[in-house]
């Protein structure tokens, strides 16, 4: 028998009582900067937790967390009730969806084979990548001629749409979003914003979305974790941080304006 | 023309000198490739290792190249046969441009894209052979063609310690005092330069993909 943790019998995954993802005291330094320092978090499964902070608050790190694309100094983080440092690390990350902000597309493979690497590399037979890679262009909303494609042929809004097929390619539960819609302009961001909304009401993953952006934040997270300086200030749901006293979260709210009641009153456009 | 009507009249031999030469620039590069290649890998992965490995094929590229076939001459093993001393040192000429195309195409590979496939789960050499690699791969060419070029001429020298090739007309030529003989190695010698580099070149341009 393995040596295992007090809560072993919920150690299932899938288990609706585990949290997704929960960050154990964790602290990582480089050198001599703490880039986070005790933190400490649970992400419950199905929801969209935004972190949301200023450049250099440790938010883009936290996320590497999850996936071991950095490793902590000290603490531990549990993916599905399992220190994630247990698994062998190539087989972590295909269970765990990725899309970062320049969507980091391979320029030398066409649409298809970008999406369906994944798939591949896991031995799936070519139909049924190739079905999977339909199914997935027509979930992000890009029409099938666009399979064959390189990344350089398509719009910034187009290429994320990818970015996220892509991540969604091995159907994993987790997702991890690096500001994804960063670098979109305000009309294509807000069309993404609104499908990732609609794909997330119908796919229930688990995500974790690192943005800057308050509006994003209080639009498509279920929860917002502040950070500030590689602390956790607060966790609060969308209608509470407009409203808290929490002076970083007030701090933001002021930062963008008033006219913010719109974005607690989401979903209703 | 007495040139031509040179080369025709020693044409086989001329064919023989071509094939030689060739033979030479071939197999040499050839080593270069399979050495300088891997080595340009591994020093874009490991960034404390590239001051020494450029710095040592440095040196080597500063030997005059009638110095280095002297240097190389009282090696027993490489000594008895000419052209194995040639082989030997046109490889040493080649690892430079090799070497040095080879880190700068790895090192120039966007690290988002590097890092988006590292997130995805692909292992070091899925990474190296399914990213790395492609997206290098018209430097790197771009390195071979330069070495190429360079051994072509580089190879007419060989023929100074016996080991053949085009060098052998120019030689001849030189201590005859006589243009015709000397040009019936030099011209050849520079049209394979220049279909060496177109060659290399349209295999350059086929296999880019970005």
């Amino acid at each position: 028998m393995k040596a295992s943790s007090p809560v072993c019998w919920a150690d299932m995954p899938g288990d609706r009582a585990t949290p997704a993802i929960e960050f154990r005291d964790v602290s990582f330094r480089v050198e001599n900067t703490q880039v986070l320092c005790g933190f400490n978090l649970q992400v419950a499964r199905g929801e969209t937790l935004v972190l949301l902070g200023r450049s250099g608050s440790g938010k883009t790190t936290t996320l590497k967390l999850v996936n071991r694309l950095v490793a902590p100094t000290s603490g531990e983080i549990r993916v599905n009730g399992r220190p994630n440092d247990g698994v062998e690390v190539t087989r972590l990350r295909r269970g765990i969806g990725y899309v970062i902000q320049d969507s980091g597309l391979f320029p030398h493979f066409t649409v298809e084979k970008n999406v369906g690497l994944v798939p591949k590399i896991e031995g799936w037979p070519q139909d049924r990548i190739q079905a999977r890679v339909q199914e997935l262009l027509h979930l992000v909303g890009l029409p099938p001629e666009i399979s064959t494609r390189y990344p350089r042929q398509l719009s910034g809004g187009q290429r994320q749409r990818v970015g996220v097929a892509r991540a969604l390619a091995a159907d994993p539960e987790i997702l991890l979003m690096d500001e994804p819609f960063g670098a979109l302009d305000p009309l294509t961001r807000d069309d993404l914003q609104r499908e990732f909304l609609l794909l997330q009401r119908r796919l229930h993953k688990t995500v974790v979305f690192v943005t800057h952006d308050l509006r994003e934040a209080l639009r498509v997270g279920s929860r917002i974790a502040l950070m500030e300086a590689g602390k956790l200030v607060t966790v609060l749901t969308p209608e509470e941080f407009v409203k808290s006293s929490d002076p970083w979260a007030a701090a933001y709210v002021r930062a963008f304006g008033d006219g913010l009641d719109w974005a607690a009153r989401r979903g209703a456009s | 023309m007495n040139v031509v009507r040179f080369m025709v009249e020693n044409r086989t031999q001329l064919v023989e000198q071509t094939l030689e030469h060739l033979w030479l620039v071939g197999v040499s590069t050839v080593f270069a490739m399979l050495i300088g290649i891997p080595l340009g890998i591994v020093i874009a992965h490991r960034p404390r290792l590239n001051k020494p490995v450029l710095a040592s094929v440095n040196i080597i590229q500063t030997i005059p190249g009638l110095a280095l076939f002297a240097f190389l001459l009282p090696v027993r093993w490489l000594g008895a046969r000419a052209d194995r001393l040639a082989i030997l040192a046109l490889a040493l000429y080649a690892l430079l441009p090799i070497i040095r195309n080879t880190y700068t195409g790895i090192c120039g590979v966007d690290p988002a894209v590097l890092e988006a496939g590292r997130g995805m789960g692909l292992t070091q050499s899925q990474l190296l052979f399914q990213v790395e690699l492609p997206l290098a791969v018209s430097v790197i060419l771009s390195g071979v063609r330069v070495a190429v070029v360079i051994s072509v001429g580089l190879a007419t020298i060989a023929a100074a310690i016996g080991a053949g090739g085009l060098g052998e007309f120019i030689f001849r030529g030189l201590s005859m005092v006589d243009n015709r003989v000397i040009l019936a190695g030099a011209i050849p010698a520079a049209i394979l330069a220049l279909l060496a580099d177109v060659g290399v070149g349209w295999l350059e341009r086929h296999l880019r993909t970005r």
